[in-house]
């Protein structure tokens, strides 16, 4: 079903770059808010893990006729679950429990490629990201999956926080920690998902920690951090999407590469004001 | 045998080990209302372990614990806990004020999604107050020095308003001033009738004001009384450092 355009200006003036922008903006504010968890708790590369895996899933949805959005979110769960009971129990340390769910998730996707015949361009798309050829559908569901994202950190970020600050004193206090943690791995894996159509499996992770990056050097407050992170976040899929229309450049690509620029102003900026307080 | 009603903690014959390596061996004692006890030992003799068993955080192997009257896992109100553990790790860019962290201690299991009350931001700027730190609350945590920090978090466990306060080792490494504010809010939460229960090595900052100490060595009880029984077998709690080590290998 086509719809009329809405009135905005060059360059989001046709439909296909509204949609673009719409699930652009979703996953510049959802991811930076998940990522600013993460970063906090030593957890940047959960993300990149999780893509990994969520790869496997697109590579099984493709070889099963499945909507590949439904298999790699499962894949993700699953995994998301997976690692946060591993971590939480002790049974491996952080970096090599996502180290092996990181290789087995990239093998996984290879042997299911191969089954399916070779890697298509239906691959490609969630690898890379295809952010032009977002249609209505992907649209709804990158929204939804957004509202949920929105809706429990809304609720849950005080929460996360205190986890983030002292586990074992957030335990004493009577939190639900193996909940949050859990809820928190899965929002990752949610995220994840939902940008996956936007900047790719590959990309993905790194708009849940560049804007945080960028954020936390000149946010004061937690809650003013998270704020400044979505803004970068959001700002990042604006520019991107419209350098990318400008100069014919991959838009997934060129969406990180804007929040990787702020990332690295703000780190500049902080190494001067360093230098310029000795 | 049933703790008595006035009984904040009470340890029964509680025993806890790490795999094969025993840690803590029938240790009994009790807490009772607006008590100041100190827990002190060598390292190694199972002090943080108690602590995280009394807390629920530890299953015991044998024995049992009650807080309150209740075991540790199925005690309803955890805001009757105010709690300090060893130095957390904190991430160097935490980007988070003094308030923020202080706010994070008024949260409970029935009260995590809400947003804070009046009542909420009234306890936390009673906290701060009580440690000092009312001046720095906009400040970033990450700039405040690890005295400061350290009081930022008493602060965070005085927030609930605790009527046990449990404190792990919290004036390591601490200056003169953070040692003589922390002793400060220690004696303003016992006086509003809490419970303390400080470990640490360093109880010089608080040595008049203790009512009770319990030393552990190798995970048993080696002494439970006053400090004036300790001083009279010539042991101090803090001016000499090297005494109270000193003492308790003469035990053995």
């Amino acid at each position: 079903m086509i719809l009329a355009a809405l009135p905005l200006p060059w360059p989001f003036e046709r439909e296909y770059m509204q949609l673009a922008l719409a699930g652009g903006l979703v996953v510049g504010i959802c991811a930076p808010l998940i990522g600013t968890f993460l970063v906090q708790k030593r957890l940047s590369l959960l993300g990149d893990g999780l893509g990994h895996v969520a790869f496997a899933g697109v590579s099984a949805g493709l070889l099963l006729g499945v909507w590949p959005v439904w298999t790699a979110l499962l894949a993700a769960l699953v995994a998301a679950v997976a690692i946060e009971w591993l971590r939480s129990h002790g049974r491996a340390s952080g970096d090599l429990v996502l180290a092996l769910f990181f290789y087995s998730g990239i093998a996984g996707g290879v042997v299911l490629t191969g089954l399916a015949g070779s890697l298509n361009a239906g691959t490609l798309t969630y690898l890379f990201g295809s952010v032009l050829t977002v249609n209505r559908t992907d649209a709804a569901t990158i929204a939804v999956l957004g509202a949920v994202i929105l809706l429990t950190v809304g609720l849950a970020w005080r929460a996360l926080f205190s986890i983030v600050l002292d586990e074992e004193a957030a335990r004493v206090a009577g939190l639900p920690v193996n909940m949050l943690n859990i809820g928190l791995a899965g929002l990752t894996a949610i995220t994840l998902v939902a940008g996956m159509r936007i900047v790719g499996i590959l990309l993905v992770a790194a708009l849940m920690v560049l804007p945080v990056g960028a954020a936390q050097r000149v946010a004061r407050s937690f809650g003013a951090t998270l704020l400044i992170a979505s803004a970068i976040g959001a700002a990042s899929a604006t520019l991107g999407l419209a350098a990318a229309r400008q100069w014919a450049l991959a838009p997934g690509g060129t969406i990180v590469l804007v929040a990787a620029s702020a990332f690295a102003i703000t780190a500049t900026g902080s190494f001067g004001h360093a230098i310029s307080r000795r | 045998m049933r703790p008595a009603a006035s009984s904040i903690v009470a340890a029964e014959h509680v025993s806890f080990a790490y795999g094969d390596v025993p840690v803590l061996d029938g240790v009994s004692f009790r807490l009772t209302a607006g008590e100041f006890v100190a827990l002190a030992g060598p390292n190694g003799s199972g002090k943080s372990t108690l602590v995280r068993v009394l807390l629920g955080l530890l299953q015991p192997r044998s024995g049992s614990v009650r807080l309150f009257g209740s075991p540790p896992g199925v005690l309803a109100d955890r805001s009757r806990i105010g709690y300090v553990p060893q130095r957390p790790a904190i991430a160097g860019l935490l980007p988070a004020t003094v308030a923020d962290v202080v706010a994070a201690g008024r949260l409970g299991h029935r009260t995590w999604w809400k947003r804070p009350t009046a009542g909420d931001r009234a306890a936390v700027d009673d906290a701060l107050d009580a440690v000092g730190l009312s001046d720095l609350r906009r400040r970033r945590f990450a700039e405040l020095s690890g005295g400061q920090q350290q009081r930022a978090f008493i602060a965070k466990a005085l927030a609930v308003k605790p009527e046990l306060l449990v404190l792990d080792e919290p004036t390591a490494g601490v200056d003169a001033d953070s040692q003589r504010r922390f002793r400060d809010a220690v004696i303003a939460a016992r006086d509003l009738g809490g419970t303390v229960l400080l470990v640490s090595h360093e109880l010089g900052a608080v040595a008049d004001d203790l009512d009770r100490i319990l030393l552990v060595r190798h995970g048993v009880i080696a002494f439970d009384g006053a400090p004036a029984e300790l001083a009279s077998q010539g042991v101090s709690l803090g001016v000499h450092a090297t005494d109270l080590p000193v003492w308790l290998e003469g035990l053995g």
